[in-house]
C-alpha cells in the first residue's frame, strides 16, 4: 500500500465491479490514438497475414465477410485507466484466419492503416481470445474506433487491439511495436498492470 | 510512422509533495510538487498520479506536465496543471484538499511520442482544445528555456475569455519570446471588441493561423477526441502528411 494521502477517501468501493487493478469503469467509449484517423475505402481494402517464410495470405472485404463470423461480448480495458464493461462485437476469429497459414513463429507485429504497429505473442491470437471485428454495437465499427476493421485482443490493454488493422506480420523474434517502443509494456496484461516497461 | 528512441521510461513511484499551487481559471489549478529523484523530462511527457485511502484503497490519473523542471531547495519541482473534472474522483481532491505540504505518488515522466525535443529545428503548430494546452504549453516553455529558434504558432480553442488557461503568460510571451504567436478560438463568447462570432474551430483557423505544408511543420494537437478528430482531419485534408501530425486526445480523466 502507498502512503496515504490526507483527506482522500475515494469513490464508494462497494459497488463495483472487478476491474483490473487500477481501472475505473466508464459508460463512454473514449478515443487514444497517437495520429490523424485513416480513412479505408472498403474497395482496396486488405487484411494480409505475412508468415516468417515469406509467404502471403490476403482477404478483401468481401472474403472476410464471406468467413463465419462471431459475436464475441467482452470487457475491454485502456492503459489509460478506463475499462468498458459488456461490448459486442461482430468479425472473424484469429482462429479462423491463422487456419490457413503454416507458421512455426512464436510472435506477430499487428500492423495498419497509418502505419501503427503493436507485437503479441502468436498464442494471444488463438483459442478464441482475438479477432478481427467489423461492427460494435450492432452497427459498422466508426472510423475513430478503428473502422473499417480493428483487432480485438480484449484480454490484453486495448492498445494491443490495433485500430484500422491491415495485416499481422508473423515472427520469429519478438519485435516492439508503436507504443511498446515508446515506453509502454512488451505483453501489457491488464490484472498484472502491465502498463509501462518494467511494471 | 516514425518511432522514438525513448529509453526505458521511469516507472518507480516515489513521493513528491506540492510545494505550490496556481489558480489558472475557475477550474483549473497548476500544482507544483517537489519531486527529489525526478531523473528529468521531455516537453509533452506525462506522469501518474497516485492517491490512497486510509484503507488502502487507491485511485490513479495522468496528468500532463506543465513545463520545464526547475530546481528548489528540496529538490526539483515538476508543476501539473489539473482541471476539475465533474464528478471526478482524483482531480476535485487535488484541487480542493490537497494541501501544501502534503504528499502524494507520482511516477514518471511517461510517453515516448507526444513530445518536443528543443533541438528540433523545424517550425511548429500547436493546436490546444481546453485543458489540451496543458503539454502544449510545456513545449512553449522548453522553447524558451533552450533558446530555440524555431518558430511556434499555437491556436487555442476555448470556451470562454476567462477559461483561457496561463492567459497572462501566454500575453507575456507574445510579446517576450521572439517567433510565437498565437490565436484564440472562442466557442461560445468571445471578448469584447473581437471581429467575428464564437464557433468551433474550422477550416479557415487551422489554415489562416497554421503553418502551410510546405514548410514542413510539426504538429502538435491536443484535446477532447472531437476536437482532436476535426483538427487532425482538417490538417490532413491542407496536406499535412500524417506521420508529422502528433495527436493526445483527452478522455475523461475523473
Amino acid at each position: 500500500m502507498g502512503i496515504v494521502s490526507p483527506g482522500f477517501q475515494g469513490r464508494p468501493r462497494t459497488q463495483e465491479p472487478a476491474l483490473p487493478p487500477g481501472q475505473y469503469l466508464t459508460e463512454d467509449f473514449p478515443v487514444l490514438s497517437a495520429g490523424p484517423t485513416p480513412r479505408v475505402s472498403l474497395d482496396t481494402w486488405e487484411f494480409v497475414i505475412s508468415a516468417e517464410n515469406g509467404s502471403e495470405h490476403r482477404w478483401s472485404w468481401q472474403e472476410l465477410m464471406a468467413l463465419p463470423q462471431e459475436t464475441p461480448t467482452v470487457d475491454i480495458h485502456c492503459v489509460t485507466r478506463w475499462s468498458k464493461l459488456g461490448t459486442s462485437w461482430q468479425g472473424v476469429s484469429l482462429d479462423t484466419l491463422l487456419a490457413e497459414v503454416d507458421t512455426g513463429a512464436h510472435f506477430a507485429l499487428a500492423h495498419s492503416y497509418g502505419g501503427y504497429t503493436t507485437n503479441l505473442p502468436l498464442d494471444d491470437l488463438r483459442g478464441g481470445q482475438a479477432w478481427v471485428v467489423h461492427t460494435f454495437d450492432g452497427a459498422p465499427l466508426p472510423a475513430e474506433h478503428g473502422g473499417p476493421a480493428r483487432l480485438l485482443v480484449p484480454h490484453l490493454y486495448f492498445w494491443k487491439s490495433a485500430k484500422w488493422v491491415r495485416g499481422l506480420r508473423l515472427k520469429t523474434m519478438d519485435e516492439p511495436g508503436f507504443w511498446e517502443t515508446a515506453g509502454y509494456h512488451d505483453y501489457g496484461d491488464p490484472w498484472r498492470e502491465q502498463r509501462y516497461q518494467g511494471d | 510512422m516514425a518511432t522514438s528512441t525513448q529509453p526505458r521510461t521511469p516507472n518507480r513511484w516515489q513521493v513528491g509533495r506540492l510545494v505550490e499551487r496556481r489558480v489558472e481559471t475557475p477550474t483549473a489549478q497548476t500544482l507544483v510538487l517537489e519531486v527529489p529523484d525526478w531523473p528529468g523530462h521531455l516537453a509533452g511527457q506525462h506522469v501518474d498520479l497516485r492517491l490512497t485511502a486510509p484503507d488502502g484503497y487507491q485511485a490513479a490519473r495522468s496528468y500532463s506536465i506543465a513545463g520545464p523542471a526547475v530546481d528548489g531547495p528540496g529538490g526539483p519541482r515538476v508543476e501539473v496543471t489539473v482541471q476539475r473534472v465533474h464528478d471526478g474522483e482524483v482531480s476535485p481532491y487535488l484541487i480542493d484538499v490537497f494541501g501544501a505540504g502534503d504528499p502524494v505518488e507520482i511516477r514518471g515522466p511517461l510517453g515516448g511520442w507526444f513530445i518536443w525535443r528543443s533541438e528540433e529545428t523545424a517550425p511548429v503548430q500547436l493546436v490546444a482544445g481546453g485543458s489540451g494546452i496543458v503539454p502544449l504549453m510545456a513545449m512553449i516553455r522548453a522553447r524558451r528555456a533552450a533558446a530555440n529558434k524555431a518558430p511556434f504558432r499555437l491556436i487555442y480553442s476555448v470556451r470562454t475569455p476567462g477559461d483561457v488557461i496561463y492567459a497572462d503568460e501566454l500575453r507575456r510571451r507574445v510579446r517576450d519570446d521572439f517567433g510565437l504567436d498565437v490565436a484564440y478560438v472562442y466557442t461560445r463568447e468571445a471578448p469584447e471588441g473581437w471581429r467575428g462570432e464564437p464557433h468551433r474551430i474550422g477550416l479557415a483557423d487551422v489554415n489562416t493561423h497554421g503553418w502551410p505544408p510546405d514548410l514542413q511543420p510539426l504538429t502538435y494537437v491536443c484535446g477532447p477526441t472531437a476536437f482532436v478528430e476535426t483538427v487532425a482531419d482538417l490538417l490532413v485534408g491542407l496536406g499535412h502528411p500524417s506521420r508529422r501530425v502528433k495527436t493526445e486526445r483527452f478522455g475523461p480523466t475523473g
